[in-house]
């Protein structure tokens, strides 16, 4: 599908998400949902920042683990270090994961299809296992982290950690979203599509690929820097899990891959499903469910909820008068 | 003379213990409508990736226009204008006819240009030029094999060449479908645009072709006009069997 810029609709979405955002940390009261919410916007990001590389350019990365763990990292080092504020925590965590999926993606994108998730999961088990051996940050025990003392406007931290999250949601949609009308996203589409070809019509795939993985790499990493605050605890299995992994993979694959849209409504729909699975069920079911949705999508919506919407409008369309 | 637009000079390529070309060199000039042809495995299709950068040669060089090429990717390749189609076709799928040429137009022509507005209605003139404009907005996975053939040429325009090589562009295709292809070949080369044609349609290159090299085994077994090639006894027995 051509992708169209529709550009006044986009920041409309995004002002009132920004509205209800800031109606509810107004009103709302119970501190769960905000904890919960934020999973979700976390999710959000992840999924996203996964599609730049898996969903427009095709490299399917099993990576994302890896990047979140680093983002989680660099928040704890500068707070051990300096006591940073949060805003710093993710800047910093950003430029990493970024410099961080460069490097990565030096190594690995010459590789193609399977050799290149397979990769990739070993990135998170060498980083994991950096850490798990790294005494100032905790090493296999994990570090406690004591959350400062919350500032104006807001009267609890997980409301200002949900802020925060939505912020950085907005900005991982809205930079997939350029990159996806953006000739960057032609390209990308192009590699998908037939790499050689590509390659053979002027696209300088492995320059591209770079691109992808480092934006991807920076916003994963991003996501990962406010998880010390919001577990005011970060140890190393948990933080490298590869459940983020497959999250981040399937949200997209069940939201849809071809337009920006897809990873948000997949993360929407996921990590709503899970979290209430979570408090009425037990945590220990989310990966089944994850592996339930992802075969109902593959066998009824191989083109996610995106692809579906389209299929009926088209099919609705045609019978119109 | 005209001056050599493409020089590949002893140039070789194995795969594994397989030498797929062994010392080939040709010489192509600019404006030439030229002929390769060969049986299958012959190396055809491994001497065009050499030239096109989808392969390495192992030895030898590959100059365009005067300037050694053959460690260059191959879209830098494209870009200095060399373009090439595929045997079996490589449409990008996921895009609509038109779009298909928006990516060589934004990647390769309009590189340098901060006005993009008129990609698209260059794109629409190419098309229009080869007979695809009704099909601008089409899926290109829901294309005949004809229309995928043309997309193809169109795709490679799309990237401004001063050489096209078109790698069996009239395979599986009817007899008047065969003439239309032709048709634009004749008519790319008359707008200045080399052509190296690899076809298994003997009537066609030889209509085609002012020069032909055959190809056997990896090597060249012969080269002359296209009168000459039919008559060579080495091009027979290739093709048909000592």
């Amino acid at each position: 599908m051509q992708p169209k810029a529709g550009g006044y609709s986009f920041w409309i979405g995004v002002s009132a998400v920004l509205g209800l955002t800031a109606l509810a940390v107004a009103t709302v009261k119970n501190e769960y949902y905000f904890f919960a919410a934020y999973i979700v916007v976390q999710f959000v990001v992840l999924a996203t920042a996964w599609n730049i590389l898996g969903g427009y350019a095709g490299y399917v990365n099993f990576g994302t683990s890896a990047f979140f763990g680093v983002g989680a990292y660099i928040a704890v080092m500068l707070i051990k270090a300096a006591g940073l504020p949060l805003g710093v925590q993710i800047l910093a965590a950003a430029a990493v994961g970024g410099a961080l999926g460069f490097g990565v993606g030096l190594l690995t994108l010459r590789l193609r299809g399977i050799f290149f998730s397979i990769a990739t999961v070993a990135i998170t088990i060498i980083l994991e296992t950096t850490v798990i051996n790294w005494r100032f940050v905790g090493g296999a025990t994990g570090i406690q982290i004591l959350r400062p003392p919350v500032t104006e406007p807001f009267d609890s931290y997980t409301k200002m950690l949900l802020v925060v999250s939505v912020l950085l949601a907005i900005v991982a949609v809205a930079t997939a979203r350029y990159i996806e009308i953006s000739w960057l996203g032609r390209g990308l589409r192009a590699i998908r599509d037939n790499e050689e070809a590509a390659e053979c019509t002027g696209v300088p795939t492995l320059k591209l690929k770079l691109i992808a993985c480092t934006i991807s790499g920076a916003l994963m990493s991003a996501a990962g820097a406010p998880l010390a605050m919001y577990q005011s605890f970060v140890e190393p299995a948990s933080a490298f899990n590869l459940t983020y992994s497959v999250s981040a993979l399937a949200m997209p694959i069940i939201g849809g891959t071809s337009h920006w849209m897809g990873p948000v409504l997949g993360a929407l729909l996921l990590g709503t499903v899970q979290q209430v699975v979570t408090v009425t069920v037990s945590s220990e079911l989310n990966v089944l469910v994850v592996g339930v949705l992802l075969v109902v999508f593959v066998v009824a919506a191989p083109e996610g909820i995106v692809g579906l919407a389209q299929r009926l409008r088209r099919t609705f369309g045609k019978r119109g008068p | 003379m005209s001056e050599t637009l493409l020089k590949i000079d002893r140039v070789s390529k194995s795969f594994g213990g397989f030498a797929a070309l062994t010392e080939v060199s040709i010489a192509v000039t600019q404006g030439e409508r030229f002929g390769l042809i060969g049986p299958n495995g012959s190396g055809k299709t491994t001497l065009i990736n050499c030239v096109s950068g989808s392969l390495r040669n192992d030895g030898g060089s590959i100059a365009f226009s005067g300037e050694e090429i053959s460690r260059l990717p191959a879209y830098q390749r494209t870009r200095r204008g060399i373009a090439r189609t595929f045997q079996v076709p490589r449409p990008f799928s996921s895009m609509p006819v038109l779009e298909n040429l928006v990516v060589p137009l934004e990647f390769v022509a309009h590189r340098h240009s901060l006005h993009k507005a008129d990609t698209r209605a260059e794109a629409m003139e190419i098309l229009k030029s080869i007979g695809l404009a009704g099909k601008a907005d089409t899926p290109s996975n829901r294309l005949s094999q004809v229309e995928l053939r043309k997309l193809e040429l169109a795709r490679a325009m799309a990237a401004r060449p001063r050489l096209l090589i078109s790698d069996e562009a009239m395979a599986g295709l009817a007899g008047t479908e065969v003439d239309e292809v032709l048709a634009i070949l004749f008519k790319l080369n008359e707008s200045g645009i080399t052509i190296i044609m690899i076809e298994h349609i003997m009537q066609a290159v030889m209509r085609f072709s002012q020069r032909v090299i055959c190809l056997d085994a990896g090597r060249i077994i012969c080269e002359g006009t296209p009168s000459e090639i039919v008559a060579n006894l080495d091009v027979q027995r290739a093709y048909l069997g000592a």
